[in-house]
């Protein structure tokens, strides 16, 4: 069974200016952790709003659990979690004291489904009389998913939960959404941040209110369609530089401490070595690699029709 | 080598009531150079920036920001640096030539300044379609650009950028970073925070705050060699990791 479907939703903002959803159709399975992957804008939050009931579609329809989201909206506030983007908890209410609004708000209380935040409250619980507004961003975080969580909801919304928060939170966040998946819960998640779209089962690459691609992270980086170099040399600007320039390579972009190069048809890559080092690139290193999702999704933004980016 | 240091902190420390949110800070940047000031939340980065930008008085130590002090001569500092972060970055009710114009009124710049500025910033941004839309209209992408093409329009010494790519998109993430390589290659020093370790990479020199301290300075290739590891991202995560004030 399917824990969200949408069909063919469209949504749009100020008389039609911002189309934040534009036909987007998916369904998720029951228990599966599902990433929405895109930069601000893209119209992630505006999925989860039509979802969890708060934001009508222009049209199409939308079901959690089988419930309508328009017909039959009050079924689903009952039985989802939702952690939005903008903390929204109460900042002068302790840590217990948000918990205990929540469970009550939703007819439950903390101890009924203790064991599904047991590992996440037992690093808040020292701090459990601190104000929520005094908590540092980490701990936000994980009040948030805690409160999400109180009443077993089946279903959980987390709309860019680990947006601005450092790695090693981040890793500590994605390890808990691992846990919770063993409770058969549905997680439909989103971020902006690429490299967490490998822990997800299934993702979809989203892009001005349009689905790129919906698949599995691996399935996605394996479908990358061209070859893919990694090219390092000691001056890596005067690199990119001259790669811009080849009329070898398709396309070059900066990936850290490599950048990831395609070439045209008919190019081979010692041919563009021997060029680089005739033009006097030092310490050229040249390896094949494999696309991570980051390069799947520039691919994709280029050969989307009226994108505002094109391939040179 | 001989380089012009534009920033020079000596034990620079901010103190609020007994917790010591930057802690004795050291540092030195040159000239020219791409600075990335890292840290995990709650190390104490932003505490330090406002100090850096002369909006902050530090509790003890010594900084100056472009030969400037940052007790007595805070206002010289706020005309010799550039400021820009994700959260503020740009009047969304004005258009974008009103942005410029704004901003170069604040900086004190001449009306033939801000003409020949504007026209400039627009044409090598691409904007010319652009430029009497307001600001709220522009995508995120845009808006970023924009918004640091304006913070450096009166050619600051240093132009200090907090998280300015969070949330955009991978292919205007990287004309960002273009951009702040134009700048740098002008001998605008650029100093910038980032929660994108692949952006770390960008960097000349990085500097990773934990507990308020900066716990490492080198450059990205010399920290991965110190740390035996070969990405940013696990350079970051040996340093914070060891960070006892996450919790709190």
């Amino acid at each position: 069974m399917n824990s969200i479907v949408l069909e063919h939703i469209c949504k749009s903002y100020d008389k039609g200016r911002v189309r934040a959803a534009q036909d987007i159709s998916l369904e998720i399975p029951k228990g599966e952790l599902f990433g929405l992957i895109g930069p601000d804008g893209a119209g992630k939050t505006t999925l989860f709003r039509i979802l969890t009931t708060l934001l009508l579609p222009d049209s199409g329809d939308a079901y959690v659990d089988g419930h309508h989201v328009v017909k039959d909206y009050r079924n689903i506030r009952q039985h989802v979690g939702y952690m939005p983007g903008r903390f929204s908890l109460y900042q002068d209410l302790t840590v217990e004291e948000n918990l205990n609004f929540f469970a009550t708000v939703f007819g439950t209380t903390v101890s009924e489904h203790y064991h599904l935040i047991r590992d996440i409250y037992m690093q808040l619980e020292p701090f459990k009389d601190r104000r929520a507004g005094k908590l540092s961003g980490g701990m936000k975080q994980k009040l948030a998913l805690c409160c999400a969580l109180i009443h077993k909801p089946t279903v959980l919304f987390l709309d860019e939960p680990t947006t601005g928060v450092d790695t090693v939170s981040r890793k500590e966040f994605w390890q808990m959404l691992k846990g919770l998946r063993e409770q058969e819960i549905t997680i439909m998640v989103s971020t902006p941040y690429m490299d967490e779209a490998t822990l997800c089962e299934r993702i979809a690459l989203i892009q001005e209110g349009r689905i790129l691609e919906i698949e599995t992270p691996q399935a996605i980086t394996h479908a990358f369609p061209d070859k893919l170099y990694g090219m390092r040399a000691e001056n890596m600007s005067a690199l990119s530089k001259l790669l811009h320039a080849s009329p070898q390579v398709a396309s070059c972009y900066s990936f850290g401490a490599a950048h990831h190069v395609t070439l045209r048809p008919g190019a081979d890559i010692a041919g563009v070595s021997s060029e680089l080092q005739a033009a006097g690139v030092r310490q050229l290193e040249t390896e094949e690699i494999q696309a991570t999702i980051e390069d799947c999704f520039i691919k994709l933004m280029n050969h989307e029709p009226g994108s505002s980016h094109q391939d040179r | 080598m001989n380089r012009e240091v534009v920033i020079r902190t000596d034990k620079l420390t901010k103190q609020f009531g007994d917790f010591i949110a930057a802690d004795q800070l050291s540092i030195e940047v040159y000239a020219g150079e791409i600075f990335g000031f890292l840290g995990a939340n709650g190390a104490g980065k932003t505490t330090a920036m406002r100090m850096l930008c002369g909006l902050s008085v530090p509790s003890s130590g010594t900084a100056t920001i472009a030969g400037y002090d940052v007790y007595s001569q805070t206002e010289q500092i706020k005309k010799h640096i550039g400021y820009m972060s994700q959260k503020f970055s740009l009047y969304e009710d004005l258009t974008v030539r009103e942005n410029i114009r704004f901003f170069g009124g604040i900086y004190g710049l001449s009306d033939k300044q801000i003409k020949e500025k504007s026209a400039l910033l627009i044409n090598t941004l691409g904007m010319e379609q652009m430029a009497a839309k307001l600001v709220a209209d522009l995508p995120l992408g845009w808006k970023q650009k924009l918004a640091f093409s304006i913070a450096i329009l009166h050619d600051p010494d240093i132009v200090f950028l907090d998280e300015p790519t969070g949330g955009v998109d991978p292919i205007t993430r990287r004309q960002f970073w273009d951009l702040i390589y134009n700048a740098a290659d002008r001998g605008i020093t650029i100093f910038v925070t980032t929660h994108y370790m692949d952006e770390a990479e960008y960097c000349n020199r990085i500097s990773m705050m934990v507990d308020g301290q900066v716990k490492a300075l080198d450059t990205p290739a010399n920290l991965k060699k110190q740390f035996n590891v070969a990405t940013m991202d696990e350079v970051f995560f040996h340093l914070a990791r060891s960070a006892k004030r996450k919790g709190d």
